[in-house]
């Protein structure tokens, strides 16, 4: 158990403690605010000078990540028919027509699949092995971790050239499964030593107990070590999806079709009719959501599975 | 229910020998104790019955199949931790039904509702049953881990200090539960502790373990009585026995024999040496005497209400005390 101290903290270091937090709080989301107030403003708006920080909002961001436009000549624009719908209304204010759908929804879904396939997979190898290492006497175990942990003693970067041209030889290049199986290469390392650290920590006599009860070593994994590794396993995978999400490089060098993810779609999208920064801030605060939400919903299981007590020491 | 036969059974972690060559026969329905201190190989004897370490040699039978290739599950085995090792993300009633939802058993839900609790009224956690396990006290949790054993009906229970960390009065009383059950039930109990009054008490057969070997096996009294050694004779009796060199009372001792051992029964007071009285210690049932002789300390009891005081001046004498050798050995006399 960890020493703490017995006397309350004084008034006074509690309103200064309480100061720099909401002052490192501004500082860290300020950035996050103006990405998304920008998506929320108008095009000449979101390069004012000095910036709006009060603003008429505007969807005209958001429909122009979605959509393709054209402009046509004045005499055609004219003798179109009343707009239909709200998005049709605010595209043909710039004076522009609808021509399709944007490609940010694929985009947007590649990243969703690559993003959390690459999570799922990183967790379900990386708790078994995180396990194995963790239980058994595995030959050479100690070489094997540092092994697995040198991987990432590197950028992943430096062996772009490598692999790009194996995912050409081997047909990876620009698909799901090249990218979440890269992606999962580059998380298991991490994967591994987190939760090997986190499996560490549960004692063994409760898969003991299991085994004397009647279940088999892989059940009692999976009902006795699983509950009680649901923290590292929440943690680490937020952090799997936070370096699968994120990632750019990779991204930029091995997809540029199907299998295009976010990150690399996003700037594209400032060179269609100009410098849309708008469209381009609605972009990253729509790719922000998901793993905020993934955070969120995990933010329970990291608080729970605490074992205190329940092994006498 | 079955018999559990080790023969020349050993085991190593490393260097150290935690078990040496142990052969030992429990017999079906009996409740055998194994006695000795921290590292005398007691918890390791039961770890390998159980299945959660294997023998370097030697063989483990239970029902006259060796097991020694088996599982756990496949051994049919209950066994209670000392840490009490509680499934910290069950409940109680979870707990004690995990055992009986197993594969091996897979027992349907309302029975197991009904054994669940009746094991938890017997052992008095019924109000409980709906805590988290890690909600309870520690005795509780001791509670909870027998009670994880008691749903079942194995082969044999394995039993590893389970009532060291209760409180005197809970320990009695579980005590008592526990011989009403192997009385019951006429299960065969294997049980680790190196407390001698649960050893006395509930056993049937009592094993002395020495540095990973099995020293003497037999049935509590004949450990009392009859101990193989100074070692032996030590782990058994309140107060100890006292060990003098074999010439204090005088000549009278058999050939070879270099130490007596003098339990209080084996001291006659009223005749014999005179010794100096040195503590009176008044326990109620009991008066302890701590007197000296010579040089040496020895430890008696008295009548309860004895007028002794320390300072007086009594005589003893030895009446057929037990003689060893030089090496511990006993040697009758």
């Amino acid at each position: 158990m960890s020493a703490y101290s017995v006397t309350e903290p004084s008034r006074a270091s509690k309103s200064i403690a309480a100061v720099l937090v909401v002052v490192y709080a501004i500082i860290t989301l300020l950035p996050l605010l103006w990405i998304i107030s920008t998506g929320f403003k108008s095009g000449p708006d979101s390069i004012s000078y000095p910036p709006k920080v009060l603003f008429e909002p505007s969807l005209e961001g958001y429909v122009n990540l979605f959509t393709t436009r054209t402009r046509i000549g004045a005499e055609q624009f004219a003798a179109l028919p009343p707009p239909e719908t709200w998005y049709d209304e605010i595209v043909r204010q710039s004076g522009t027509v609808i021509a399709g759908p944007s490609r940010f929804g694929e985009r947007f879904m590649n990243s969703v699949i690559i993003g959390f396939g690459s999570t799922a997979l990183s967790i379900f190898l990386g708790t078994l092995a995180a396990y194995a290492f963790s239980r058994f006497k595995v030959p050479l175990k100690d070489d094997l971790l540092f092994f697995i942990l040198s991987t990432r003693m590197m950028p992943p970067i430096a062996v772009a050239i490598p692999i790009y041209l194996m995912y050409r030889e081997l047909g990876l290049s620009d698909t799901h499964l090249g990218m979440i199986l890269l992606y999962t290469a580059v998380n298991i390392s991490l994967a591994v030593w987190l939760l090997k650290g986190f499996i560490d920590e549960i004692p063994r006599e409760y898969e003991e107990a299991a085994l004397i009860d009647g279940y088999t070593r892989f059940q009692a994994f999976r009902k006795v070590v699983l509950p009680q590794a649901a923290t590292g396993i929440a943690s680490t995978a937020i952090f799997c999806l936070i370096f699968a999400w994120n990632e750019y490089a990779f991204a930029v060098l091995l997809t540029s079709g199907k299998a295009q993810t976010a990150p690399p779609f996003i700037p594209t999208i400032i060179g269609v009719g100009g410098q849309d920064w708008p469209a381009v801030a609605a972009g990253a605060t729509l790719f922000l959501l998901p793993v905020m939400i993934f955070t969120i919903l995990l933010r329970k299981h990291l608080l729970r599975g605490i074992t205190f007590g329940a092994v006498r020491k | 229910m079955a018999e559990v036969v080790l023969s020349h059974v050993s085991k190593s972690f490393g260097a150290a020998r935690a078990v040496r060559d142990v052969s030992l026969t429990i017999p079906d329905g009996a409740f055998v104790v194994l006695l000795g201190p921290t590292g005398a190989g007691k918890t390791t004897t039961l770890r390998l019955i159980a299945g959660l370490e294997r023998p370097d040699s030697g063989d483990i039978a239970i029902g006259g199949a060796s097991v020694v290739q088996d599982m756990p599950a496949q051994r049919d085995v209950a066994m209670v931790f000392q840490q009490y090792s509680l499934y910290p993300h069950l409940s109680v009633r979870d707990n004690l039904a995990f055992p009986l939802r197993s594969p091996v058993i897979n027992m349907a839900e309302p029975d197991i509702a009904k054994r669940v609790q009746a094991v938890a009224d017997a052992l008095r956690i019924g109000h409980k049953l709906d805590n988290k396990a890690t909600a309870l006290s520690g005795g509780e949790m001791q509670r909870v881990s027998i009670g994880r054993a008691l749903v079942r009906q194995p082969r044999i229970y394995l039993m590893d200090e389970p009532l060291s960390s209760l409180d005197a009065k809970l320990r009695a009383d579980l005590r008592v539960e526990l011989k009403r059950i192997h009385a019951e039930l006429g299960a065969t109990f294997l049980y680790v502790t190196h407390d001698q009054i649960e050893a006395m008490t509930m056993a049937t057969h009592v094993g002395v373990l020495d540095r990973g070997g099995l020293v003497q096996f037999g049935t509590p009294r004949q450990i009392y009585v009859d101990p193989v050694s100074t070692y032996v004779a030590s782990r058994l009796g309140q107060p100890r026995i006292t060990l003098l060199p074999a010439g204090t009372f005088g000549p009278g001792a058999p050939a070879g024999a270099t130490q007596m051992g003098l339990r209080p029964e084996h001291i006659v007071i009223g005749e014999g040496q005179p010794a100096t009285v040195r503590r009176v210690e008044r326990l109620g049932d009991q008066t302890r005497l701590h007197l000296r002789l010579g040089p040496h300390e020895i430890v008696t009891l008295a009548d309860p209400h004895t007028p002794l005081a320390t300072g007086d001046s009594i005589a003893i004498r030895p009446q057929t005390p037990l003689w060893f050798d030089a090496s511990g050995t006993r040697i009758q006399g």
